[in-house]
């Protein structure tokens, strides 16, 4: 395993911010914490990097404890987070060269570090923005940027807080593209939180759900659509009039109304539960 | 440290490549010398020494003690804006972080120095400069920017935003008044003369002039000597106080640094611009 939580729990004075957080990640794996704003999500990654001590429970990130890694843990960590707005004055390549330099004491013949800035300025499309400074980047490259430097020093396991928001959905699809590349061809591991679940199930091999600072949910898209259940959406009309009725089980539904209305019934229409409202399910029996 | 140093390096050359802060560099040292340019015939008091040739040295020491009031800024700022964080995220990037910081901060102090220095030894009469006053004025300075540097990012840990920095510019000022460095101390009463000998910025001036002032200027001084022991004494004591304080301190602000505190710093500044 490269990421182990077990029993996890943040304690900020007598409010419980994560309860008993257990889950997993494999080498090359993809795995999206998902949930509402203020279910814990950040917490939970600030930990993963080191950057927030937990009050209880075991946290090992490539075998080690993050709250007492050492440089060359951190040297095989990537990092991107949601507000970095740092170096405006540095221009992009500069930047991006002068950091891979932290990583070249730690290259090894399996992983050479750092990534060649402009091979990894061509991987996030920024080869035009080379020469720019950092400051007037457009939003969308300024992500592509932090991405660049969260990866410059092939990280063995990378972290992912929030990386989509603000992007139109041309630029989200290339992001999607690039973080599968990354696990696909480098075999890094990928830890993202969201509060898509569309870019969840795109993205994630498994998601794990978390609200109110606990674990509801965790599994394949599959098996998260299976584990609840949801309503299906039942449409009809009886003479013309039209009707809609949400249930559990939509052909014992069905059967009963044509059983009752006979030849009447007409304009049926079932909708299956999403997972989009699995998950809203799964959150609003939560709060 | 290879790392750092380059970083502070790169640092440097950007600070003399945008519009803006060129230049702030350059609008003290005019104005300043221009200030001085129009003092330099009127003579100090009864003494017989000129007063721009007086003030010149003090501004000088004022102004290197002031790299003080940089460097704390720029740690706040880098604070505010995630620098500080991504340093925290990258393998010794906290290490050549401050390296880097010193270098960029040292480097534009000395040359900023360069700026006001050089003109004013064309402009202005009555400064003496031989080898052994440029050795004065070398370990004066080193010292005293190693005095005053690591109390700079202290008092830069310490105050969280770009707002409450501009706290300290009162008390700054307060001391600058105190220091002798447009006012000789010897005019102050007493117990103000002494909190003025307590700062780094009054021994920086008072070295400043001992380097660049032919040697009878000394009757100017406190106990009419240059006292380059007690210099030395009281600006080594401010290193070594800020140098074993420092690394506890910057250690302290960094353990606390997170993506969610620069964010939350974040969307307090935007509340206040909307």
């Amino acid at each position: 395993m490269v990421l182990t939580v077990d029993g996890l729990r943040m304690r900020y004075g007598d409010r419980e911010v994560l309860q008993d957080v257990t889950f997993d990640a494999r080498p090359g794996e993809v795995l999206a914490l998902l949930g509402p704003n203020g279910a814990g999500k950040s917490t939970t990654i600030e930990i993963l990097e080191g950057f927030r001590l937990r009050s209880a429970g075991r946290v090992e990130v490539l075998g080690v404890d993050p709250a007492a890694a050492d440089e060359r843990w951190r040297s095989r960590i990537g990092i991107v987070l949601q507000s970095w707005r740092d170096h405006g004055n540095w221009r992009v390549r500069e930047l991006l060269h002068h950091l891979g330099t932290y990583y070249a004491p730690y290259a090894t013949p399996a992983a050479p570090r750092p990534w060649p800035a402009d091979e990894l300025l061509a991987a996030v499309g920024l080869t035009a923005s080379a020469g720019q400074k950092v400051r007037t980047l457009s939003g969308g490259q300024r992500r592509r940027l932090d991405v660049a430097i969260g990866i410059v020093g092939r990280p063995d396991v990378l972290f992912l807080d929030e990386p989509t928001t603000g992007f139109d959905p041309q630029a989200r699809a290339e992001f999607h593209d690039l973080v599968r590349r990354l696990a696909a061809e480098q075999g890094t591991t990928v830890l993202l939180t969201t509060h898509d679940l569309d870019e969840a199930s795109k993205l994630a091999q498994r998601i794990v759900v978390l609200a109110g600072g606990r674990i509801i949910a965790s599994g394949t898209t599959g098996q998260l659509t299976e584990l609840i259940a949801g309503e299906d959406e039942v449409r009809w009309s009886v003479d013309g009039r039209p009707f809609r009725e949400s249930t559990p089980d939509a052909t014992a539904f069905v059967r009963a109304l044509f059983t009752r209305y006979g030849d009447a019934v007409g304009d049926l229409e079932v909708r299956r539960a999403s997972l989009e409202d699995t998950y809203l399910t799964l959150v609003r029996e939560q709060a | 440290m290879k790392t750092g140093w380059q970083r502070g390096l790169i640092e440097l050359r950007q600070s003399f490549t945008n519009g803006p802060e060129l230049f702030s560099h350059f609008l003290w040292p005019v104005l300043m010398l221009a200030a001085l340019f129009f003092l330099r015939h009127r003579d100090f008091g009864s003494t017989g020494f000129l007063l721009g040739a007086l003030a010149l040295p003090s501004i000088l020491g004022m102004n290197a003690a002031m790299g003080m009031v940089s460097m704390s800024q720029q740690l706040t700022a880098d604070r505010e804006d995630g620098t500080l964080l991504r340093a925290k995220a990258i393998p010794n990037g906290m290490v050549c972080y401050l390296v880097g910081k010193v270098v960029s901060v040292a480097g534009g102090l000395i040359v900023d120095l360069a700026i006001l220095l050089i003109p004013g030894l064309l402009l202005i009469d009555g400064l003496a400069l031989g080898s052994a006053h440029w050795f004065t004025l070398g370990w004066v300075l080193v010292l005293g920017l190693v005095a005053t540097l690591p109390i700079g990012a202290i008092l830069g840990s310490v105050f969280t935003t770009a707002r409450s920095q501009g706290l300290i510019q009162l008390p700054m000022l307060a001391l600058i008044a105190v220091s002798g460095i447009f006012y000789p101390l010897a005019a102050l009463p007493g117990w103000l003369a002494g909190i003025g000998q307590l700062t780094p910025v009054y021994w920086m001036g008072l070295g400043m002039r001992s380097a660049l002032l032919p040697d009878e200027a000394v009757v100017v001084e406190v106990g009419e000597s240059w006292r380059h022991l007690e210099t030395a004494a009281v600006l080594g004591l401010w290193a070594v106080a800020g140098l074993l304080l420092a690394p506890i301190v910057l250690r302290r602000m960094a353990r606390r640094e997170s993506g969610s505190k620069v964010a939350e710093r974040r969307e307090r500044a935007l509340q206040r611009v909307a």
